[in-house]
């Protein structure tokens, strides 16, 4: 065991005027996680502190967090890995805070439905559709995506423009886009041609540096964006 | 209060599948959940689903029959097999509907749906995505749920239930975010929550696995099915337990001790590492227990001959949490395993249509017991059990709208009782200042769960626990949550969930002291034989004024009689 302070983020709308930094310290192994650290804080020193988990193990995307700066799942970093005795949480930005660490998710979600999150099938067979290893490869790396909001909160465009879809969306956009069973999503694709959809996106590529899972949304803007000029040039040469 | 003809409490695989049934059908439903249904444990899955689909080259005799027979003998004859049939024959279906709708399964070259060997099965019968078949299936389903637009009140924790004469009447859900509770008003329920894992100090189960909805079942008086039937999957992460995935012997992995001895080869030479779960965890529990584990206690999962591209393509999920979570790249090292609480066989008693006892109730997925995995489930099964059942719930709860059921006359009262009841309880447990930490009851609650209702058990040890659960049941009644504030408020969730949690584990206990037999995932030194005489039954626990009482149920035979098992 050795000790650590977690200072975070506290704010409960319903009462403090202002957020306002809290420290704990806290016994942990080095090979716990910040996750298990919060957990040992709401269990033995103040159970008013809130958060969101739930797998601890990385796949369910609820404990996305910023950890000394850095985006994060707090269930996937240990705190050897840290590397400091002293680790500051803050809640995901440009996202409104419930209380503490917890943010309204809502934005995201909504980004998320608006481009249709759903396969849009060309044909229905009596088995499963056949599907080459190269083509399930096209898509995979998106497949990837835990929405965890990770991205959101890093996204700088996101903070200019809070109509703008954001990486999360935009990836799972090209996700259905991309595979070879969808009809292609084109409209979606014609209605988010716009500088809040395909085109906000400054590449500056902090959501791929915030991804916990590889994630690479900024590659599948990039192909949303070769669909749409694509589209663009064939109708403009009257190919349907 | 909040009204729609179904309610389905969980949001993971069994409850959205349920909610696509019922929706698709034209009915009125929402979803009610402690968690964003993406949050759900359903995500965690791994390996696969079964069916035979024969699609791999070395599987093409395999059959609807042979699933059954599997499934059967995987669980050591206790499942029901009228059940068992219903399931596995629905298999084929729910996954190419499964595919239509947009699930990015892995590939054979040939374009077909990839499968992998698992387990206790003849043929490679486990369909996969990689080693995130879970979290592809829950995408999927939620994908659906938000094309059809249905509605999902999320971050509500299920705290009671009432029923009225027989009849399914509301139920009481706390808010998380403001601490309210809220009546929920509904013709017919599904429960689909879970297990009950986190009863367990070690655990693959999420956090929130708390086994709630079987709680609110049980005090509300319905019954609950064979709770001491608990699997242990036997290759848990050393340190943090987290699952690592049968999927890595189906594709190979070998498991072995300090010595580097294979040591299946002792316990089930023919099906080695792909013996069946509850067979693999004794065996590795045995090779720790008697001293050839290794330092600290746990044996080694060894990838390293699979190199470094089909560990990439089939496994990348498991090589990323022993990276994460335990230093070791399984390209160059062995990953440290050791068994852990992973799966609950028991849950709220359903028949073969996912109906309970009670009219308008349902329940589906880990959180029933149909029961389709008897003593010991094989890999695999689980998802194919949340699809197929939660369809099942679904099309039941539509049928039973549709049909002339009752509604309990004074509802409305009936609802507004148990609401008091459930202020009151919040009330206590937001004033009381002095009492018993709930941290520490709840904590010595599950390490007494790991070291004496375990792997193996016997009497002496399970009547301890029986006392130690006693003792905190009482000590429960003086609980103490300590300050919080208004807003969210997941401490005060955590105290309604925690009685359900003890209820629990003295289910599971009695049930597991009583059998005085050895049956798949249930062993008991003192009785290490299988006993069909006296126990081919299910055990049913219902609730009375001392805890539960105990009867038993016959189980449903028709083509396969029991035999020994033998891998």
């Amino acid at each position: 065991m050795a000790p650590y302070i977690f200072k975070i983020l506290r704010f409960n709308p319903k009462a403090d005027p202002m957020p306002y930094f809290q420290e704990y310290n806290v016994e942990l192994e080095p090979s716990d996680s910040v996750l298990e650290g919060i957990l040992k804080i709401q269990d033995e020193i103040d159970p008013s502190l809130a958060f969101r988990y739930s797998c601890r193990g990385a796949v369910c995307g609820s404990c996305a967090v910023v950890i000394n700066g850095k985006f994060n799942l707090a269930c996937r970093s240990l705190v050897k890995n840290v590397k400091t005795e002293e680790i500051v949480l803050e809640p995901l930005p440009n996202l409104e805070i419930v209380k503490d660490l917890i943010v309204d998710l809502q934005p995201f979600w909504k980004a998320y439905e608006k481009i249709r999150p759903y396969l849009i099938p060309k044909v229905i067979p009596e088995k499963e559709n056949l599907v080459s290893p190269k083509e399930e490869r096209a898509i995979d790396n998106f497949i990837n995506c835990i929405l965890c909001a990770c991205c959101y909160g890093s996204c700088p465009v996101v903070t200019r423009d809070e109509k703008y879809l954001g990486p999360a969306a935009l990836a799972k956009l090209f996700r259905f886009a991309g595979d070879i069973r969808d009809k292609g999503h084109t409209d979606v694709l014609d209605e988010i041609d716009i500088e809040s959809g395909t085109w906000g996106c400054d590449t500056v590529f902090k959501c791929v540096d915030a991804c916990p899972k590889k994630v690479r949304p900024t590659d599948g803007i990039e192909a949303l964006r070769r669909k749409t000029v694509l589209r663009k040039s064939k109708r403009l040469i009257g190919v349907k | 209060m909040i009204s729609h003809d179904i309610l389905i409490v969980g949001g993971g695989l069994a409850g959205l599948r349920a909610a696509v049934e019922a929706k698709s059908k034209g009915l009125d439903c929402a979803v009610i959940s402690k968690v964003h249904p993406l949050r759900s444990h359903s995500i965690a899955a791994q390996g696969g689903i079964n069916a035979p689909l024969a699609n791999a080259p070395d599987g093409r005799d395999d059959s609807i029959e042979k699933h059954t027979f599997d499934t059967i003998k995987g669980s050591d004859y206790l499942a029901d097999q009228d059940a068992v049939e219903i399931m596995c024959g629905e298999a084929p279906k729910i996954v190419y509907e499964m595919e239509h709708w947009g699930a990015p399964f892995s590939r054979f070259d040939d374009g077909r749906i990839a499968q992998r060997p698992f387990g206790g099965a003849d043929f490679p019968r486990t369909c996969y995505a990689a080693d995130r078949t879970g979290h592809v299936l829950l995408h999927t389903l939620y994908e659906q749920a938000v094309k059809l637009g249905i509605k999902v009140y999320e971050e509500r924790t299920v705290v009671s239930m009432s029923v009225k004469d027989g009849h399914f009447a509301g139920l009481i859900a706390l808010n998380l975010s403001s601490e309210e509770f809220e009546i929920f008003e509904g013709k017919a329920c599904i429960f689909a929550t879970g297990g009950y894992g986190r009863v367990y100090l070690k655990s693959t189960n999420a956090l929130i696995n708390t086994g709630s909805g079987v709680a609110v079942c049980y005090r509300a008086g319905v019954a609950i099915k064979d709770l001491e039937f608990v699997q242990f999957h036997p290759t848990c992460l050393f340190g943090t337990n987290i699952l690592i995935t049968e999927g890595a012997r189906g594709e190979g992995g070998t498991l072995s001790n300090a010595k580097g001895e294979r040591f299946m080869q002792r316990y089930a030479p023919g099906k080695m590492e792909l013996a069946p779960r509850d067979i693999v965890a004794r065996a590795i529990q045995t090779e720790i227990d008697e001293g050839r584990g290794l330092e600290g206690g746990y044996v080694n999962l060894d990838l390293r001959h699979l190199g470094k591209k089909k560990i990439l393509e089939r496994l990348p999920a498991i090589r990323d949490i022993a990276i994460d979570f335990a230093d070791c790249d399984p390209i160059n090292k062995p990953i440290p395993i050791l068994p852990a609480q992973h799966y609950s066989m028991g849950g709220i008693s359903t028949n073969e249509k996912a109906q309970t006892e009670v009219n308008g109730l349902f329940a589906a997925g880990e959180c029933a017991c149909v029961s389709v995995h008897g003593t010991n489930r094989l890999g695999g099964n689980s998802l194919l059990d949340t699809i197929v059942f939660g369809k099942i719930a679904g099309e039941g709860a539509a049928h039973f709208i549709k049909g002339s059921q009752k509604a309990p006359a004074d509802k409305n009262a009936i609802l507004a009782d148990e609401l008091k009841r459930a202020e009151e309880k919040k009330k206590t447990f937001l004033t009381r200042e002095k009492g018993v930490p709930l941290t520490e009851i709840r904590d010595e609650l599950r390490k007494t769960m790991t070291e004496k209702v375990g792997i193996f058990r016997e009497e002496r040890q399970l009547k301890d626990a029986v006392s130690k659960i006693e003792e905190l049941k009482s000590e429960a009644k003086q609980l103490l949550i300590g300050k919080t504030d208004n807003g969210v408020n997941q401490t005060l969730a955590k105290a309604f969930e925690f009685e359900g949690m003890l209820d629990l584990a003295e289910i599971i206990t009695k049930g597991a002291l009583q059998r005085t037999e050895s049956r798949g995932s249930h062993f008991r030194r003192d009785y290490p034989k299988r006993d069909d005489e006296r126990w081919l039954k299910h055990t049913i626990a219902r609730l009375t004024e001392s805890g539960p009482s105990f009867e038993y149920s016959k189980v449903k035979i028709t083509r396969y009689e029991p035999k020994e098992r033998k891998y």
